[in-house]
């Protein structure tokens, strides 16, 4: 199956052939409406088919999102999806396989899967939808919920360090890691697609909107008058700036560490070129925690794209060779591995 | 040649069976010595059982009793059911070895002892304050001293090995010894060794040397009077393996696939007693299997029930803590109605237990052990080899019904072994993946599409459409089904008519297994004997010895747990008591109980072994004496029998 389309080549499909004849019933106002045109809209342009494509997901508002799309899907139980995909991955070279999780689902009870699955490099494309509060059971804190954050289940504050999403698939060895948010259909439908395209374990973080459990936790950055002051786009091979002008700007200090800078009070040659490919993701790991929260520059965009062996492919790999070396196995031949012996 | 008859001796004498044990410090290689010793008597054509016996820990403190490591072998020259009740012979390593095994040891018995383990310090460390090969007490033994360390240290020193690495090589010197005493060749032992260690020069030699003393000692020492022989066993032709319960489930495996067609994949984590079907699945790549070790129990379920929603044979391997994370995959797969295979090598429980030990403990866990209505089928292996065709019913049944199956095996199985007639694999029954492969409803407009839930009107299974297919992509999902179409629907009579489809599928099964056959010999039999798993060469043993004094007795042994064969019911109301043996506190039982109003006697012990033929026995003729003073109200106690294994 081929990952991309010819440029330019017009698709054989459109948003309807992706769509389900099932009633989309998340809430009205969810962040997860916008995601899902996105990946609706993004599919007839990668030139995928649909019975070669497949959803897959764990509990929670979005782990619905299989039922909506037209394609193979399952949904299947709390925190387990990265676990299931990578069985059917390994086994499913063919396929496309996407792994749709939230930050209940894939930071809280499956987050062991979650980082097995991106040390391993399955060949998944996990989307993340963090809306840093737990939806489905109506307002709970998650491990994405800031400190203090005072929720039904924490009355008196949450007392938790949250897990920072991307800092975490780094420290897993993720090879691709990237984010975007529910606001800019063009910038997630970029970032599908560079994760799409990647072989092994693609990992995307989505902020998204909870409208009633969580509203606004990103207006401050992904609003519309707060965006080009507040999103840092990382662009592979630019210096990294940002604000209206591109007056804002990010250095790396002699200490090693990186900060935000006005451009006006450096040389742009002192600005930090973004490389998505460096092997040491120390970098990627720094950027990923530039920002404390979603209320001070935030970068996006694809932090980091390398290429280590894909496991399927790998395991795939074992099994030919070992057929070619040996032979195709005889099962008369097996049972008689041990010594055996003739009674006559 | 070191397999010449002896000359200074007088011939063989000629048995008919022996038990032998072979114990010693964990890490003293006797579970490596019992294996060769028990390859050599199957290449000589007894029949055979043999039953490992170790401790959890890889190497608990040397020279104590909690390290005391044991394999037990009886061969013979006749059909046999189980490992032997008590050991004819024990060869003790060291002082622990002795104490740990002195109380199975019948009198009369005869232990070889290394003598020089036996110091004070060894002494000490097993509780001894007096040395018992000198004090007497092990007067009613036949007990033969061999200086088993201080022989081998000397044979490899001329090899050039250092005495502290010689004296590993004492387990070989045993061997030597016992096959010596049991006339058994030691040509196999020897390509063994050769191929074993060969990369290894120094090691191989010493082994070599430590062996072929161990057999000269025998021949020549004049220690003991005589050797001994047991002649092959009258099994029918064939060609013969002895296999053990785990990689007769690998091997069953790897035939379900061949067989189906559909490429195995394993998910699993490490433990014991399952990893080894783990260790042995993973070479076969050749044979397509793939083979992941997951980071947990779940996850190893979860990959498996993965690569069966692609359209592989998902196998997991666990053991009872496993199967504890497994639930909720496992629910998740009753529910998406997908084939799965779930080996459970049991162990004692609950929590960690007894890692090392046997037990049939996790029955009712099988049976009930998910939330909501959540019944699958269930299959036991009555023996090692068994094990084999229980893995091909259990994928058969999966694949047949769209569901996951649970195997149970136990620790005894796992790791015991037995002779195995390997059997003609083009003759194996195939199994058919039946993918689905067209639109199965058609809309009120006339088009064509896939519904995942519309049921086979006989099995009541339902389509298996993989992914890769065009025009059948569809959506499954833990959420509650509409019937047919498969969308998610939350109303209470699909709900009712879901759960009872998804329950009459499982017990509809009973129509495509075999009846229950009961062994009763006369035909006039009052007690029946049911059993389930593992215990079934215990049992059959207890009810030869019960026939062997006269009395009559029936003995049905299942292997489908859920559903039961359909005339079971029948059975079992047509004997005056049933008799249920279980390495557990009575859980098939309480089933049958459940089930059919019978009034089974549970009869059960949970003390990490196999039960013993005596113990069947007596449990038997209690029965037996039960039903008499039913019928005339006279007394009667617990006979047992000495007797060993007819």
């Amino acid at each position: 199956m081929t990952d991309l389309a010819e440029p330019g080549a017009i698709p054989l499909t459109t948003r309807k052939d992706w769509t389900s004849d099932q009633e989309v019933r998340w809430c009205p106002g969810c962040g997860d409406y916008s995601i899902l045109a996105a990946v609706q809209m993004l599919l007839p342009e990668l030139g995928v088919s649909r019975e070669s494509t497949v959803f897959l997901s764990g509990i929670g508002c979005a782990a619905r999102f299989p039922y909506y799309m037209n394609t193979y899907g399952l949904h299947s139980i709390h925190g387990r999806a990265p676990a299931i995909a990578t069985g059917l991955a390994a086994t499913r070279p063919d396929l496309d396989v996407w792994v749709v999780t939230g930050d209940g689902d894939s930071l809280s009870i499956g987050g062991n899967h979650l980082i097995h699955a991106l040390r391993r490099n399955i060949n998944l494309t996990i989307l993340l939808f963090n809306n840093q509060i737990y939806g489905l059971t109506k307002g709970q804190y998650s491990p994405t919920s800031e400190v203090a954050k005072v929720t039904k289940s924490t009355p008196f504050g949450s007392l938790e360090q949250p897990f920072n999403p991307l800092s975490l698939a780094l420290g897993a060895e993720a090879t691709f890691v990237a984010r975007t948010h529910d606001m800019d259909r063009k910038h997630m439908m970029e970032t599908f697609r560079r994760a799409h395209a990647h072989r092994g374990a693609s990992f995307v973080e989505i902020y998204q909107n909870c409208n009633v459990f969580n509203d606004g936790a990103f207006a401050q950055i992904t609003g519309k008058d707060h965006r080009s002051e507040m999103l840092v786009p990382l662009v592979h091979g630019e210096p990294i700036r940002y604000g209206p002008e591109g007056e804002h700007g990010v250095v790396l200090r002699p200490d090693g560490s990186i900060s935000l800078v006005e451009v006006a009070d450096v040389n742009e040659s002192e600005l930090l070129v973004h490389d998505e490919h460096r092997e040491n993701p120390g970098l990627a790991f720094q950027l990923s925690r530039l920002s404390r929260g979603p209320f001070e520059p935030t970068p996006i965009g694809v932090f980091r794209d390398v290429q280590r062996a894909e496991y399927g492919a790998e395991m795939s790999r074992q099994v030919e060779e070992t057929t070619v070396r040996k032979g195709p196995g005889n099962l008369q031949d097996l049972l008689r591995s041990g010594s055996s012996w003739t009674v006559s | 040649m070191v397999t010449d008859t002896t000359t200074n001796h007088e011939p063989p004498r000629v048995l008919d069976r022996v038990v032998i044990r072979f114990a010693g410090d964990s890490g003293d290689g006797m579970q490596l010595a019992g294996d060769r010793f028990t390859t050599s008597s199957a290449l000589l054509g007894n029949d055979l059982a043999t039953l490992p016996d170790f401790p959890a820990e890889i190497r608990a403190p040397a020279g104590t009793l909690a390290g005391v490591s044991a394999f037990q072998v009886h061969i013979s020259d006749h059909d046999i059911l189980t490992p032997g009740d008590d050991p004819n012979v024990l060869v003790a390593m060291n002082p622990a070895a002795l104490r740990a095994n002195l109380p199975t040891l019948p009198p009369g018995a005869t232990i070889i002892a290394n003598v020089d383990a036996f110091d004070d310090r060894n002494l000490a460390k097993a509780g001894f304050e007096e040395n018992p090969l000198a004090d007497g007490s092990l007067s009613a033994y036949t007990v033969y001293e061999v200086p088993m360390t201080s022989i081998t240290t000397e044979v490899c020193k001329e090899a050039g090995v250092k005495p502290r690495d010689a004296e590993r090589s004492k387990n070989f010197f045993a061997l030597g010894l016992i096959s010596w005493l049991y006339t058994r060749p030691l040509d196999a032992t020897i390509a063994w060794i050769e191929a074993r260690f060969s990369s290894n020069p120094m090691v191989k030699e010493a082994n070599l040397r430590a062996l072929k003393a161990g057999f000269h000692f025998g021949e020549t020492a004049e220690l003991f009077e005589s050797s001994y022989e047991v002649r092959p066993a009258p099994l029918e032709p064939g060609e013969y393996v002895n296999v053990t319960g785990n990689t007769a489930v690998a091997w069953g495996l790897v035939a379900a696939s061949q067989v189906s067609g559909l490429p195995l994949f394993l998910g699993t984590y490490p433990i014991t007693p399952a990893s080894d079907i783990l260790h042995e699945l993973s070479k076969h790549k050749n044979f397509g299997v793939r083979t992941f070790q997951a980071e947990d129990e779940i996850a190893g379920v979860g990959a498996a029930l993965g690569a069966a929603f692609g359209g592989a044979l998902g196998v997991t391997t666990t053991s009872g803590p496993g199967l504890d994370l497994k639930a909720e995959t496992i629910g998740l797969a009753i529910s998406l109605e997908l084939p799965l295979v779930v080996v459970d090598i049991q162990r004692g429980g609950p929590s960690t237990g007894l890692p090392t030990k046997t037990e049939q403990g996790d029955l009712l866990h099988a049976m009930y052990g998910r939330h909501g209505e959540a019944p699958l089928p269930i299959v036991a292996a009555s023996t090692p080899s068994h094990c084999f065709d229980v893995a091909l019913e259990a994928v058969r049944l999966a694949v047949k019904y769209r569901t996951p199956v649970i195997l149970l095996s136990d620790g005894y199985l796992a790791n015991g072994t037995e002779p195995w007639r390997l059997p003609d694999v083009e003759r194996l029954p195939r199994i058919d993946p039946g993918f689905a492969t067209a639109p199965n409803h058609t809309r009120p407009d006339g088009t064509e599409e896939f519904w995942p839930y519309v049921r086979d009107e006989t099995t009541l299974a339902r389509p298996w459409a993989p992914p890769g297919v065009a025009g059948l992509e569809h959506r499954i999902g833990g959420l509650e089904k509409s019937d047919g179409s498969g969308n998610v629907a939350y109303d209470g009579a699909n709900h009712e008519r879901m759960t009872r489809l998804r329950a009459a599928k499982i017990a509809g099964i009973a129509a495509d297994i075999p009846l229950m056959e009961v062994d009763d010999e006369q035909g006039g039999a009052t007690v029946l004997v049911v059993g389930w798993g593992s215990t079934y060469g215990a049992i059959a043993a207890g009810v030869r010895r019960a026939r062997a004094l006269g009395y009559q007795v029936a003995h049905a042994h299942l292997t489908h747990l859920n559903p039961f064969p359909p005339n079971l019911g029948d059975v079992l109301r047509s004997y005056h008591s049933v008799l249920v043996p279980e390495v557990n506190l009575g859980q098939l039982s309480r089933l049958l109980r459940a089930e059919y109003l019978v009034d089974a006697v549970s009869f059960t012990k949970v003390q990490g072994v196999p039960f013993r033929a005596a113990e069947i026995e007596a449990a038997i003729l209690h029965q037996l004496d039960a039903e008499a003073r039913r019928d005339d109200d006279t007394g009667g106690g617990w006979p047992v029998s000495p007797a060993g294994e007819q």
